[in-house]
């Protein structure tokens, strides 16, 4: 090697390395030596931020470092920062009222963007990230609303939730009628025909509509309304229509009429503050136009 | 140094032992006079002179925007460029201004080779400052190699080297200075760094590029060059046979010869070169390179060596222009006996030419028929579409207008296409079934929540629909166009 690595290559002049691969040698090109130093200061400084940061893995936790550093406390006080620029803008959403928040158009993208990320972190896991719902939720960018679909009754539910241990949550059951005994079994499927039909379709089999029509009127005209077109004071669905927040299909209510149904939403009063509720309300508001 | 150039014979050479890593040679360029040197000083002055000087220069924009000629508003996401205000989804412009300096530097490199590194470049003009600097207080190539080899550090040569590297430092700051005001009001900056009541993220910018500059311009000098710019590399692949270069012209400049030796050869009726040896274009380059060793990767072509050859060449009496812009095609020409030609005009250059001109133009017909106002639509994409209680389809969008001027403009928002579809914006009363009629406010945009809804008697097909926005005074449009999802079954 030492003999080796003092041949010059006959074609360029430059000394090689010694290092030969098939004839072909490599040719010894130096690195400066400040190259070499600042290879041995990346060493040093990765010593001292061993030091200083947590750095090292152990067997239960890590070196902390004698810093004292910790991303999560970092992560608290970007948002302390960031709530302390966004202050006086989430101000004005808890002095405003929904309603002219929406007017606004300034107020209107704040709360829409507010509430978009409260929506995404507290709403979405039952309701969708969009809104679309799914069985047993409802879909909030329709234009059908359970509980009414102006900003106030919007701002109800969500402060109050529906059918929760809150004193002030919305309340309404749809009784369990054949698990109850409250309708003979061979009633059911004759008044789940006759709801069928309430929406323009035609029932499954042979059906007695007129006896149909008369079992809704006794048990189900309460909450329904004798049309069928619901009653959002009790959370009671309009029957009438395309939407169906069980399923619209004649064997579903069957089911529904025999066990019920009661879906429940938590109260989001003392989870939420009061401007994260307004803007969540203006979102769900402007998700569907409202009524 | 006896062979013309390039290879050396195989086991010829003195090689001593090579090692992995090389101490640096220390270089002290010699002070030069001449007209690449005057050249240099011209383009230093005035680069340099731009650079400090120009976030100072005022552009009145009216009262809602600032009147800084050339601001980066970092904050505000804008930047303003004299006449031009960019906004962020208009970096593309900034992405061609680069596509074009690109092709430049390619012109420049393919007309006179490494014009770029051997004037314009920041490392070569600061440097060229330091090495002012340095020759000003410590003394010329000589002076400052008497007092390295002495290794004496008397009180002067102390005093000389702290007041150097105060010089340097107090260059490097005022370049991280200038730098700070080009993302600021400039004189209101420069007041509030007077006082320390500029915000941390200045000060630090400002130790950063003095940190940077000290370090780069007054110790790394040519290794920068050597080592670290990528350009060298790339610019010895781009060149070509015909481009000039600063070439030492061996042709007449060999067999090279002291004076008194060649005008003894001369009497004897020998051919002899005009190159006297004299080791003045060695001494006076920057990257310390000889010439004469033909094109290398440590030439920056700064055209110095010219200078310092044509200066010896007047001294003894012989034709300037032993080293000048040549070309290796030329030198070979004339040693054949053949007239050396000049070709500025190839297809290289004219393929540059044409595609700096289509950038340029295509640039420039954008920058003309910009839009001062702008729309975008984003479909929501969960739900694509959703049916409503009385069995028609709606699907919603979220709609960006942007106001581009500086004063508040009345719009108006269309839906175009799908005939029996109806328009609604969230929070808007409704108004004339399709259209809106709406404000965005000075340098801003506006979000809206549109719904477009159509009944179940118009079939469930998917179709495109448009978003036209009107300025109600103007009449300047801009459009987005979308899609409208059907449901996919017939209702």
């Amino acid at each position: 090697m030492a003999a080796e690595q003092n041949k010059v290559d006959s074609l360029t002049g430059v000394s090689t390395t010694g290092h030969d691969w098939d004839g072909i040698h490599e040719l010894n090109t130096p690195l400066p030596r400040w190259w070499l130093w600042l290879f041995y200061a990346t060493i040093v400084w990765a010593i001292g931020y061993v030091i200083a940061y947590p750095a090292l893995p152990l067997v239960s936790g890590f070196t902390k470092g004698v810093l004292g550093y910790a991303s999560r406390d970092q992560i608290e006080s970007d948002m302390a920062a960031l709530n302390q620029l966004r202050g006086e803008k989430v101000a004005a959403l808890a002095k405003t009222s929904p309603a002219d928040i929406e007017k606004s158009a300034e107020l209107q993208e704040i709360a829409r963007a507010v509430g978009k990320a409260a929506f995404g972190n507290n709403c979405a896991p039952c309701h969708g990230q969009g809104g679309a719902g799914s069985k047993g939720f409802p879909n909030l960018v329709d234009d059908q609303w359970l509980w009414g679909g102006t900003l106030e009754n919007i701002q109800q539910t969500i402060t109050y939730g529906i059918r929760n241990e809150n004193a002030e949550s919305r309340q309404g059951n749809m009784p369990a009628f054949g698990k109850d005994g409250l309708l003979k079994k061979d009633e059911i499927p004759v008044v789940a025909a006759y709801v069928v039909s309430l929406s323009g379709r035609k029932p499954e089999g042979a059906a007695d509509l007129a006896k149909g029509a008369k079992i809704f009127a006794e048990n189900c005209a309460a909450c329904h309304g004798e049309q069928g077109k619901g009653n959002p004071e009790v959370g009671a669905p309009n029957l009438t229509s395309n939407i169906w927040l069980y399923g619209g299909d004649q064997k579903t209510i069957e089911e529904t009429v025999t066990n019920g149904r009661g879906g429940v939403m938590p109260a989001w009063n003392g989870r939420l503050d009061e401007a994260t509720i307004k803007a969540l309300t203006v979102y769900v508001h402007t998700l569907s136009g409202g009524k | 140094m006896s062979s013309v150039e390039g290879p050396a014979p195989a086991g010829q050479s003195e090689v001593d032992d090579v090692p992995l890593y090389a101490a640096r040679k220390e270089i002290y360029p010699a002070a030069v006079k001449g007209t690449f040197r005057t050249i240099k000083w011209i383009i230093l002055v005035v680069t340099l002179g731009i650079y400090y000087f120009l976030p100072f220069l005022r552009w009145d924009r009216g009262p809602n925007a600032p009147d800084q000629a050339i601001l980066l508003d970092l904050g505000n996401r804008r930047f303003y460029f004299f006449f031009v205000e960019i906004w962020p989804q208009e970096l593309y412009y900034v992405t061609g201004l680069l596509v074009l300096a690109a092709l430049m530097l390619f012109l420049m490199n393919a007309v006179a080779g490494r014009m770029w590194c051997g004037y314009l470049c920041p490392q070569t003009v600061w440097t060229d400052l330091f090495y002012a600097v340095e020759r000003l207080i410590e003394g010329d190539r000589r002076t400052q190699i008497r007092k390295a080899e002495s290794g004496r550090w008397d009180l002067e040569r102390i005093s000389e080297k702290v007041l150097k590297h105060t010089l340097w430092l107090m260059i490097a700051w005022w370049t991280g200075g200038a730098w700070v005001l080009y993302f600021a009001d400039a004189p209101t900056l420069v007041r509030e760094l007077a006082t320390f009541q500029a915000p941390m993220v200045a000060y630090v910018w400002i130790a950063i590029l003095t940190f940077t500059t000290y370090a780069l311009a007054g110790w790394m000098r040519e290794q920068v060059c050597l080592y670290m710019c990528p350009w060298p590399r790339i610019q010895a692949a781009l060149t070509d046979e015909h481009a000039l270069n600063v070439t030492y012209r061996y042709d007449r400049g060999e067999p090279r010869l002291s004076v008194k030796k060649a005008e003894a050869a001369r009497a004897r009726g020998e051919t002899v070169g005009d190159c006297v040896d004299c080791n003045q274009c060695v001494n006076v380059c920057p990257t310390g390179v000889d010439i004469r060793d033909g094109m290398q990767m440590g030439c920056i072509q700064c055209g110095l060596c010219i200078d310092a050859c044509d200066n010896v060449m007047a001294k003894i009496g012989r034709p300037t222009g032993l080293i000048a812009y040549d070309t290796d095609v030329n030198v070979q020409r004339r040693i054949d006996r053949q007239e050396p030609v000049i070709k500025i005009v190839r297809p290289r250059t004219i393929l540059y030419v044409v595609l700096i001109a289509l950038v340029g133009g295509f640039m420039g017909w954008q920058m003309l028929t910009r839009t001062t106002l702008d729309v975008s639509a984003l479909h929501d994409r969960n739900p694509l579409f959703v049916r409503l209680a009385d069995g028609s389809i709606r699907n919603a969008f979220t709609v960006r207008l942007s106001n581009k001027t500086l004063e508040t403009r009345p719009f108006r928002l269309e839906l175009i296409g799908l005939a029996d579809a109806t328009m609604e914006v969230a929070g808007l009363p409704h108004m004339a079934e399709r259209s809106a009629l709406l404000e965005v406010g000075p340098d801003q945009t506006r979000e809206l929540r549109v719904l477009v809804t159509v009944p179940r008697s118009a079939g469930d097909v998917d179709r495109s629909i448009r978003f036209r926005l009107t300025d109600v005074v103007s009449g300047a449009t801009a459009s987005a166009n979308d899609f409208f999802h059907g449901s996919g079954s017939a209702p």
